[in-house]
């Protein structure tokens, strides 16, 4: 069956191939509601009036989203017209609760001569050069395919770059975690950079690798198990993660990398015996953190119990369930809550911050717009017609799924705390970054999946294996 | 690939789904149990920044909030500041006592009650008020209760309770010492902690309210308790002979209770008006002994012992009176072994002899009133206990009136008016630790308007300054001065 698309050419399977770059628009429009309206009612919220600084400050937020939206326009025509608008919307809303946070820093800082830590400004430069990167990648890179090349070149930079904070020197401890790389007054993560060459290299290896790891192997109770040589892969990035875990005390990355390799291995080789046998691995791995790493073991113990060594314990979960509960279904409303009472509200516990001054209502909302990033992450997985573009599409979905549950399930005491950041939301900038560079890739491979097959050759997609029957024909 | 991509979305779904639910369960189902948690400063600072209702006394605010311009919105202040200090109680950062902490759902707003009346503040995005509560107080009896007993001098420990005899309404409640609210309510926390910490330190306790929270032997004015048991369980009424005598040997025992009233109790026989007019212990050991303690027990429970009666205000103690042996039953006749009352309580027996023989409920809440003034409900008078028959308190009364204007309470008579009194003086039995003045009195004897205790637990003064009718008599003449002349 064809369908037709606007521009008249037919379809492939069915498939309409629409651009809605005018629905984009619309919902960008919308989306730069959230962010200028958010940073006039913390305005309002706080100080009682709308911020002076609005015109100039809702001026470079639509610059930028507009650049995004002229950028998709030219480069990426096909691309989701969904994602965009919800990462505009998501990265609005988090500069305004920063915002909003930096004005209670200031207020508490008012009178005792102390400079108030204030993270805003720095935070809409990241976002700045997040969207110039963003650009950067929709117009260089053209098509997805070329990355299948750095395979092994992003592979060894993903693993240098997670080693990077173990040198000396150059590799900093921060609140027990040592992931981060000061370089002059620059300080970043490089793990966050790190997850999207992992991704691609894990991408790039298992495209090739998939049949071997996919087809040998012996069933056992019910389970394909995989072959004992293919484990190489599955240990190595198990150890990788062990490393991270031990060396740099950092659950989060350990957890997101070797999940992420996980799911991937999975989707590439349709074996859920991977996931047996890496379940395995990782509890094996955590279980053991827990009686050897102090950090690992404290941070259980909090999750247990968030109230129980109020006085000598970190209140930092237990403030932050205090807040989301001082919020309720609606919250406070922005400005009228308390929510500086949770140290780092700025970064890692920007959703307690939210559940607080939005309440139940804004958090189901940011919740849901996660949730739209990685269905729309997996829908371009689903539609794209290479393996290698698959893979890759799904890892970025993978990430963020599992990024988002980390950190809202420790903010909320659902799992143990893992330093992560909120995507989008947190302050950071190596985060805020890589995550727009993420979104390209993902905008990217959804442009090449949903464009129309330009020579109209009947290509046999790479999902759809046929198997061939061969009839014994009687002479 | 497109099969495990499926299965992968469906699980992301799963893990949305769960952060959603928890999120649910967090901010809605939890989210009660969390804001009570004392852990939480967020719920404290809000409430503590809040604009709270005024606590009134006869129309005057003697607590309420200010506009305030640092962190905290609105400032708590007490403008009559020690005076009405256990009554109010304080509001500080961390803890809250007294009405403010009773009433607090009202004071803060939060109450159901108020729902229309915040209903009306969210749509008019103002910040939600708190309601209003008048208590039951009278200025002129509280101030006059308060300067009676500080006039007694520096270092005093006492109390004085006044209530309307036919309401049950607390007229007036004083404990010495006292504080000054205003410096728990303030908004510099570091200093409010070290108010704390010298009030808290201080052997005076001056946060303790002796009104309710103290009991000590309430000495001879128990007396009017086993008078009342002896009349009404018909074995005498007030002109019968009773025994007497300058001793009377404990039964059971070789020990020997005296009179601290010279040779007035001396004769073999006397009256019981006369024996409760120049308070003879040995009277009272002898009757106390025969009616024995399980209707001894229950003409004091008919008066409020072994009970909290007072609902306003938390942390009221009960007063004692326990099973006991022989020789104790015999001692409690005149108010000692292991009775102990509160000023309260002593003020209860006083007033449920002038209600003719009615006990009220005590309260100390009036009214309680919306932002708007519109009334949330008034404490109605609730009779609390029938103590005695009004025949029996007819004859009390006449005693008492003869104790006063023959007797020992002739401090606390008011010219022209008819006083009804019983003093007390208590012993602690124990050296370090001087005696006890009571006294409890009602008038004008035929038309009750109020009913009064004093209880003095320390007066800086030695053994054979301390009488009742000597310290306490005139505190309570002029706090029924002060109720009789408004």
């Amino acid at each position: 069956m064809m369908g037709r698309t606007p521009t008249g050419q037919p379809g492939f399977l069915g498939f309409v191939h629409r651009r809605r770059r005018g629905a984009e628009l619309f919902l960008l429009i919308l989306a730069l509601a959230v962010g200028i309206g958010g940073y006039a009612a913390v305005g309002i919220g706080v100080d009682g009036a709308v911020p002076t600084n609005i015109v100039g400050y809702g001026g470079w937020l639509a610059v930028l989203i507009v650049a995004c939206h002229v950028a998709v326009r030219i480069a990426a025509p096909y691309a989701d017209p969904v994602l965009l608008p919800v990462v505009a919307a998501l990265n609005g809303l988090g500069l305004a609760v920063i915002r909003r946070l930096d004005l209670a820093q200031i207020d508490q800082a008012a009178g005792t001569g102390k400079a108030p830590h204030v993270f805003a400004n720095d935070q809409l430069v990241w976002m700045t050069i997040g969207v110039s990167l963003f650009i950067g990648t929709l117009v260089v890179l053209r098509d997805h395919r070329v990355l299948q090349r750095y395979t092994y070149t992003s592979g060894l930079a993903a693993i240098v770059l997670l080693l990077l904070p173990m040198f000396p020197f150059i590799g900093r401890e921060v609140n027990g975690s040592r992931i981060w790389v000061h370089i002059g007054p620059m300080s970043i993560q490089p793990g966050e950079v790190a997850k999207v060459l992992l991704v691609v290299a894990v991408a790039g290896y298992l495209v090739v690798h998939r049949d071997a790891l996919a087809l040998a192997g012996r069933r056992f109770l019910f389970i394909d198990l995989p072959r004992g040589r293919d484990l190489g892969p599955i240990l190595a990035m198990w150890l990788i993660g062990m490393g991270i875990l031990v060396f740099q005390r950092d659950l989060g990355t350990s957890l997101l990398c070797f999940g992420l390799f996980l799911t991937m291995l999975y989707v590439a080789t349709e074996r859920p015996g991977w996931l047996f046998v890496g379940g395995l691995l990782f509890v094996a791995g955590a279980v053991g953190a827990y009686f050897v790493e102090s950090h690992v073991h404290a941070r259980v113990v909090t999750w247990l119990d968030p109230f129980g060594a109020w006085e000598t314990g970190s209140q930092q979960v237990g403030n932050s369930l205090f807040g989301m509960s001082w919020g309720g279904l609606l919250g406070r409303g922005l400005g009228d809550g308390q929510p500086w009472r949770t140290s780092y509200a700025e970064s890692d516990f920007i959703m307690s911050a939210i559940g607080e001054e939005l309440g139940l209502t804004g958090v189901m909302a940011v919740l849901l717009m996660y949730g739209l990033i990685v269905e729309r992450g997996l829908r371009a997985a689903l539609v794209c017609r290479d393996g290698f573009g698959k893979l890759v599409a799904t890892g970025l979905a993978v990430i963020f799924a599992l990024q988002v549950f980390v950190v809202v399930g420790g903010v909320t005491d659902l799992i143990p705390l893992t330093g992560l950041t909120t995507p989008f939301l947190s302050y950071g900038g190596s985060s805020l970054v890589a995550n727009w560079v993420i979104i390209a890739l993902v905008l990217r491979i959804s442009d090449q999946a949903r464009r129309p097959v330009p020579d109209l050759s009947f290509e046999e997609p790479a999902e759809v294996e046929t198997t061939q029957i061969v009839k014994a024909v009687r002479p | 690939m497109n099969k495990p991509i499926r299965t992968l979305s469906l699980f992301c779904g799963l893990l949305f789904l769960v952060l959603l639910g928890n999120a649910t369960y967090l901010q809605y189902f939890r989210a009660d149990s969390l804001d009570k948690s004392s852990l939480n400063r967020r719920v404290i600072e809000a409430s503590f920044a809040r604009e709270r209702g005024a606590i009134l006394v006869d129309g005057e605010p003697v607590a309420r909030s200010v506009k305030s311009d640092d962190r905290y919105k609105w400032q708590r202040r007490y403008p009559a500041g020690a005076l009405y200090a256990h009554e109010t109680g304080w509001f500080s950062y961390f803890s809250q006592s007294g009405i403010e902490h009773a009433e607090n759902s009202v004071l803060s707003g939060d109450d159901p009650r108020l729902f229309g009346a915040r209903l009306a503040d969210l749509i008019g995005s103002g910040q939600p008020k708190g309601g209003s509560v008048e208590l039951t107080l009278n200025p002129a009896a509280q101030k006059a209760a308060y300067d009676g007993l500080q006039a007694l001098g520096t270092g005093i420990q006492g109390s004085v309770v006044a209530l309307e005899p036919a309401t049950g309404r607390i007229l007036a409640m004083v404990s010495l010492p006292s504080y000054d609210p205003n410096r728990l309510a303030s908004h510099d926390l570091s200093k409010v902690s070290a108010a704390d910490k010298q009030l808290e330190g201080d052997p005076a306790q001056p946060k303790l309210n002796r009104a309710i929270r103290t009991t000590l032997p309430p000495g001879s004015t128990f007396k009017l308790v086993t008078a009342a048991a002896a009349i009404e369980n018909g074995l005498y009424d007030e002109d019968s002979q009773v025994p007497a005598g300058a001793g009377y040997k404990l039964p059971e025992s070789t020990s020997i209770v005296h009179n601290s009233t010279g040779s007035a109790c001396n004769p073999a026989t006397i009256t019981l008006k006369y024996a409760l007019e120049w308070s003879c212990n040995t009277a009272f050991a002898a009757i106390a002994d025969k009616l024995g303690n399980a209707k001894m027990k229950k003409m004091a429970e008919n008066f409020g012992f072994n009970d909290t009666s007072l609902q306003d205000l938390t942390g009221q103690v009960r007063s004692r009176y326990p099973s006991m042996n022989r020789p104790q039953t015999a001692l409690s006749g005149f108010g000692q072994a292991d009775v102990a009352a509160t000023p309260l309580q002593m003020a209860m027996v006083a007033a449920g002899i002038a209600n003719h023989g009615v006990l009220m409920r005590p309260h100390l809440v009036d009214e309680l009133r919306s932002p708007d003034f519109d009334s949330l409900g008034k404490t109605d008078s609730e009779v609390y206990k029938r103590a005695i028959s009004s025949a029996v308190a007819r004859q009390l009364t006449d005693m008492m009136v003869g104790v006063v204007e023959e007797g020992t309470a002739n401090t606390a008579a008011i010219p022209g008016i008819r006083v009804a009194g019983k003093t007390g003086t208590a012993q602690t039995g124990r050296s370090d630790i001087s005696n006890y003045a009571w006294f409890t009195s009602f008038a004008p004897a035929d038309d009750p308007q109020v009913a009064v205790a004093v209880m003095i637990q320390n007066s800086q003064r030695s053994n054979g300054e301390i009488s009742g009718g000597g310290l306490a008599g005139p505190i309570a003449k002029a706090v029924m001065e002060a109720v009789i002349n408004k």
